[in-house]
């Protein structure tokens, strides 16, 4: 019983960023929890995600070619990963906090028995034992989470809470025949998001963006106007985009768009769930306007207003000589 | 053809809260309640297949775990279409985790015998994304998660479904039933309820059980049955960013200067 597992997660041919940040997790905790870092491969040919695992703390790569594993299948994944942790007894076992492990990790973690927490940013070792910090009520606490008689723990890592491992190693790499299994569910299509219509989000350097605090469809086109006033791309939050009032590929988080470029964000009426964070919570200038003073967007904010989003506006257009 | 949805009754904090005595948990006092909005799109998908169907062929039923007050979300769930709600008394379970809670709806299923399962991507207070598919795992039945579209004929042997992934990708797929999916917001508009199923939900009887009335064994209830503690819960030290006073049209004429000092 003893080291860390990372599944790696590719989709598509290109392995995920998230895996490099659990990479970059494990190194933290190697130093205290003791080696060997293994990270494991699934996939119809694993042999091209090899190079881009080889990095930070791993000392070897585990690669389990299976011709059903083609695409990501929960079952599938679920029968090699708990053949690969009954073989190696790892103490840890990271992945991303993403949706495929989101079909994936409970049954792992239920399966054999182990330590389960999700959605983590903080892990640390105590006498020897893993604690997981996450956060709750809407992140308005943290919450540390223990395992009192577990002797392995899975755990999803919260994107861009820890630094990807990019230095090369050279881990010994080993081919595994892992697991029974079959798939339950079959793959029949890839569907990229709409086309953008020009709408550039993630090269966006402004970015006035709106939420639920609009209350109305009929509110909405006046700040189409507002951000083109303002010189800013009109971004929105997820409900705004679910309800038909903006097209999708104005919509900032986790299932829409990242605001990469973006150096000046503006929230209005946005309360910032982890999934919205998530698409903008780097950005340097965020300016947050918000009826709730407690409303989460504060918390990331370097400007606050707490107000109405449409005063605001009204005063923005009126003293811009916005019609 | 039955299909159950387990809702929450999730939880949002006052702005002046406090923890409990003993660090773990906030102080219930503090917290005010409501059916998951995730659940909400379960709950109107389960809907649509029912009234997809010819009548009477399919049956909806909900299912919380909680306290007595947990009774108002499975109100709300037969207002908005609902045929049957059971609600498992928490009173036994002390520290259940996600896991925990997931027995017991396991049980419930495989006493109610559901062609599928629809619960909530996640919780919108905790957020963990556990629940729905541990109770797949349980049941031994297939799964998938986030789910933003759903065709299913009750009777059929597949559902087809797409799952939406991160930025937006689709996935188009087929899997297999009995099935558990959990539902992610914006596959369907959720209905509201009108006056008159209000008032029929009111009159309708809740079917409250205990965890060892469903038949689950000691080893799976509460803290034995869970895969994780919480040691400690804390509020973290944040820093707030300048707040800008005044009227509106101070604020409005600060922030103009600020897009002018960022943009230059």
């Amino acid at each position: 019983m003893s080291g860390i597992l990372i599944l790696a997660e590719h989709r598509r041919g290109v392995l995920r960023d998230a895996t490099l940040e659990a990479i970059g997790a494990a190194g933290e905790l190697k130093g205290a929890l003791g080696g060997p870092v293994t990270v494991l491969v699934i996939a119809a040919d694993p042999s091209p995600f090899v190079g881009a695992v080889s990095v930070g703390a791993v000392d070897e790569v585990i690669t389990v070619a299976r011709p059903d594993a083609e695409t990501f299948e929960p079952h599938v994944y679920e029968a090699v990963l708990k053949a690969v942790i009954a073989a190696r007894e790892p103490s840890l076992v990271l992945m991303p906090h993403s949706v495929d492990s989101f079909a994936l990790a409970p049954a792992v973690a239920v399966g054999l028995g182990l330590g389960f927490a999700t959605d983590v940013f903080g892990l640390a070792v105590e006498d020897g034992e893993v604690v997981a910090t996450r956060a709750g009520y809407n992140e308005k606490v943290f919450v540390e989470i223990d395992f009192p008689g577990r002797s392995g723990v899975l755990v999803t890592l919260r994107g861009g809470a820890f630094a990807p491992a990019t230095v090369p190693a050279s881990p010994t790499v080993s081919a595994l025949d892992a697991g029974e299994g079959k798939p339950r569910s079959r793959h029949l299509e890839w569907r990229d998001p709409p086309a953008s219509g020009g709408i550039d989000i993630p090269g966006s350097p402004f970015i006035l963006s709106i939420g639920r605090g609009v209350g109305d469809e009929a509110n909405v086109a006046q700040f189409l106007e507002l951000a083109e006033g303002l010189g800013a791309t009109l971004g929105c939050s997820r409900p705004i985009a679910d309800s038909g009032w903006l097209p999708k590929a104005r919509q900032v988080g986790q299932s829409g768009q990242l605001a990469a470029k973006c150096n000046l964000y503006i929230a209005m009426g946005i309360s910032g769930s982890v999934q919205h964070q998530w698409g903008m919570k780097h950005v340097e200038n965020i300016v947050a306007i918000n009826k709730d003073p407690e409303a989460s967007i504060f918390t990331i904010a370097r400007y606050g207003i707490v107000g109405d989003m449409l005063e605001i506006a009204e005063e923005l257009r009126k003293q811009q000589g916005i019609q | 053809m039955k299909i159950l949805v387990p809702v929450k009754r999730v939880a949002s904090l006052d702005d002046e809260f406090e923890l409990r005595d003993d660090g773990r948990d906030v102080d219930p006092d503090f917290c005010e309640h409501d059916l998951n909005e995730f659940d909400e799109y379960a709950l109107e998908a389960a809907v649509q297949i029912k009234e997809a169907a010819p009548e009477g062929a399919v049956e909806v039923v909900v299912l919380t775990v909680g306290p007595e007050d947990a009774d108002d979300v499975l109100r709300k769930a037969l207002a908005k279409g609902a045929d049957r709600a059971i609600r498992v008394d928490d009173a036994d379970l002390g520290d259940a985790d996600r896991v925990a809670i997931a027995r017991v709806i396991a049980k419930v299923a495989e006493n109610e015998e559901p062609g599928l399962v629809l619960c909530g991507a996640q919780s919108a207070d905790q957020g963990h994304a556990q629940t729905g598919m541990s109770v797949g795992t349980l049941l031994g039945w297939a799964r998938t998660a986030v789910v933003s579209r759903l065709d299913f004929k009750p009777g059929a042997s597949f559902a087809q479904v797409e799952r939406e992934l991160e930025g937006g990708l689709v996935e188009r797929l087929e899997v297999e039933t009995p099935a558990v999916l959990t539902i992610q917001l914006g596959i369907n508009t959720p209905r509201y309820a009108s006056l008159r199923s209000i008032k029929q939900a009111n009159a309708k009887a809740i079917e409250c059980v205990s965890p060892r009335d469903i038949g689950l064994a000691d080893a799976e209830i509460g803290s034995a049955g869970s895969l994780s503690r919480v040691r400690r819960v804390f509020v973290p030290e944040r820093g707030r960013g300048e707040i800008i006073e005044g009227t509106p049209a101070q604020q409005a004429a600060r922030l103009l200067e600020i897009i002018t000092e960022v943009k230059g």
